[in-house]
């Protein structure tokens, strides 16, 4: 003990506790496959998507041909991966964008996995081979025009008729809908309004998709409405396994803790960036990172991230052994997002003038986590669950 | 066909890296490792070579320690069917030892073709496969930027050399290096991953193979590059030609 004690352990700066050394050789693999992948083909495009706001849709058969859709489902051409891998995944994705990262976390947590978790075995068969190989692209609606944190009070609506349902209503902030060939959509039965999951497919008649115009946040990654004029939708599209609520949170309880993961990754990109820039930038006869002001932020960026990479992990690991509560993913879904936005937002800050142009990066991630921090679960939101949680005391409604 | 392939373990050429405090050596705590680079392009190449051939296996190899089942692992991700590691200190392993070993392995394997990456970006040596081929006693071709078979005989190989192509033809069982061109590697797909799990890896030493791994290059010493000196401003030309006459002297 006394020897282990004098030796000088090196201090890694952007892993500080060594991560790396948790993960197992299969875990390292996926990661540094899906790192690879992302650094020299999502990169090099995502400035100019970006900028023209452009979602290519040959994003997903390549994601689908690394087998980067649907990670943790087994079977179906699936990897059948644990969930640290997912969350690794998702964080090398958002390390360039959290657009990239959303497309990938709709269709894995938010269409596959409700396919194959509540759908019949006809249903996983018709859908998810081609949703893993990317070669059709899904989206996910729950919420509605008027009804975001509180999807229970949603208005759309199934009415039962012979051979299956009639679905009315509209869904609002759809990511990858105007280019979907497959529709998850969460809709009431008219009479007994009880919440229920259906597969609707790109070409029913009564369905459109139309874009959202004019976000200045996750423009790589396209958003629109699910509109459902009285589409028939058969009794086989149905997703027999579950009703209410549960149904939708299961599938948002996973992609959240992709988030999770996601936003660090994003974070980590400002906080390299941000160190690198202050080093290299002089002013004053020396560099902006012999301040104490710039330091003190640096040091902020570090021990948030390492912090937080630590829970991400805890929490995969224990997704992994089946003991995480949905409790634990809004902890770390909210702190993710809440200290990545916060870092960017430093990040921004500490490149001067030159922060707020997209060459360098770290306004396209402000932009982009502005969303994260909102979209499934606002950090307030979440605040929330994790108060009824402690105290027993729903503070949601009136 | 059967084509062993070597994937060896070196630092990622995108950390950077540190000389140990006494200058015997790296440091290599907390670095990162990865496939080399040239490596990787002869698994992708063994990949479409045994495509091409309708039939036939690729063995991954490496020399090196434990950690080293990670760059063998990635190479069966890829698609090699399955992979020997001979463990031996990184450290205290030489061109020359590494050659013999893969010598003694294709004593064993019998493999129509070996191929290897031109060199390792770590050590830069660029001997193994010459080393290799003249143990052997087999005909080489080397930094090959385009490789077709001649049926299972043996390959055209088409060399970058200056000003030009070379255009080489050799029979099997043969040794060849890749160049940097020869091909785009694919990545290791996660289903690759998974399957590369159940592929068999064998571990063995040079004892085993008979091979004894004394050395006969010791590296004695490393130095960093100097550090570079700061640019300086001149105010005319006359004195810039002076610098560059009397101080760089590069007129």
């Amino acid at each position: 003990m006394a020897e282990k004690s004098k030796t000088t352990a090196r201090f890694v700066w952007d892993d500080p506790l060594l991560l790396d050394d948790q993960l197992t050789v299969e875990e390292r693999m996926v990661r540094d496959s899906a790192r690879a992948y992302c650094q020299e083909r999502l990169m090099p495009r995502i400035q100019t998507a970006f900028r023209e706001e452009s979602t290519d849709p040959a994003i997903f058969r390549e994601f689908g041909a690394l087998g980067l859709l649907g990670v943790t489902i087994d079977g179906y051409g699936c990897a059948g991966l644990n969930y640290v891998c997912y969350g690794l995944i998702a964080r090398e994705v958002e390390r360039v964008d959290s657009g990239y990262r959303s497309m990938m976390s709709v269709q894995s947590s938010l269409v596959m996995h409700p396919i194959h978790a509540f759908g019949t075995d006809a249903l996983r068969e018709r859908f998810l081979p081609g949703l893993a190989s990317g070669e059709k692209i899904g989206c996910f609606g729950l919420t509605e025009p008027n009804h975001g944190s509180d999807p229970g009070s949603m208005e759309s609506r199934a009415v039962r008729v012979p051979g299956g349902y009639r679905l009315t209503g509209t869904k609002r902030w759809i990511t990858n809908s105007p280019i979907a060939d497959v529709f998850v959509v969460w809709v009431k039965t008219a009479d007994d309004g009880i919440i229920r999951g259906f597969v609707l497919e790109k070409g029913m008649e009564g369905l459109s998709a139309p874009k959202i115009e004019g976000k200045f946040s996750l423009r790589a990654s396209v958003t629109g409405d699910i509109v459902m004029d009285d589409v028939f939708v058969p009794e086989e599209n149905r997703l027999p396994g579950v009703e209410g609520l549960k149904g939708p949170f299961s599938c948002l309880n996973s992609a959240r803790y992709g988030i999770a993961w996601g936003a660090l990754g994003a974070a980590e990109f400002c906080w390299h960036a941000a160190r690198q820039y202050t080093l290299d930038r002089q002013q004053f006869g020396r560099p902006l990172a012999a301040n104490q002001l710039i330091q003190r932020k640096l040091a902020d960026m570090q021990t948030e991230i390492a912090l937080g990479l630590q829970g991400c992990l805890r929490l995969g690991r224990m997704k992994d052994e089946g003991k995480a509560a949905p409790e634990i993913t809004s902890i770390m879904k909210r702190n993710s997002c809440g200290k990545a936005l916060d870092i960017a937002r430093m990040a921004r800050d500490m490149h001067g003038g030159n922060g707020i142009v997209d060459d360098y990066h770290v306004i396209r991630h402000v932009l982009n986590l502005e969303t994260v921090n909102t979209y499934e679960g606002t950090h307030d939101i979440h605040a929330l669950i994790l108060g009824r949680a402690q105290t027993g005391i729903a503070a949601f409604g009136g | 066909m059967k084509i062993l392939v070597t994937a060896k373990r070196v630092t990622d050429p995108d950390s950077k890296i540190q000389l140990k405090p006494d200058r015997s050596g790296i440091n290599l705590d907390n670095v990162d490792f990865k496939m080399n680079p040239f490596c990787e392009i002869a698994v992708e190449e063994a990949l479409r070579l045994i495509d091409a051939a309708g039939d036939g296996e690729t063995i991954a190899v490496a020399v090196g320690d434990s950690d080293a089942t990670k760059e063998i692992r990635t190479a069966m991700a890829m698609g090699c069917d399955r992979g020997i590691l001979v463990e031996a200190d990184e450290t205290q392993l030489d061109s020359d030892a590494v050659a013999r070993v893969l010598a003694a392995i294709c004593a064993k394997e019998k493999p129509d073709l070996v191929l290897l990456g031109k060199q390792a970006i770590d050590g830069d040596s660029n001997q193994v496969g010459q080393l290799l081929a003249e143990y052997l006693g087999w005909p080489q071709a080397t930094f090959a930027y385009k490789i077709s078979l001649n049926g299972t005989s043996g390959a055209t190989v088409q060399r970058e050399v200056d000003g030009g192509v070379e255009t080489v033809s050799l029979t099997f069982p043969a040794v060849i290096t890749t160049d940097l061109r020869l091909n785009e590697p694919r990545y290791a797909s996660l289903p690759g991953i998974m399957k590369a799990k159940k592929k068999p890896l064998e571990e063995t030493t040079a004892a085993d193979l008979g091979v004894d791994l004394a050395l006969k290059v010791e590296s004695v010493g490393f130095e960093p590059p100097p550090a570079r000196q700061a640019g300086v401003k001149v105010k005319t030309v006359d004195e810039l030609i002076e610098k560059l006459a009397g101080e760089a002297k590069v007129i």
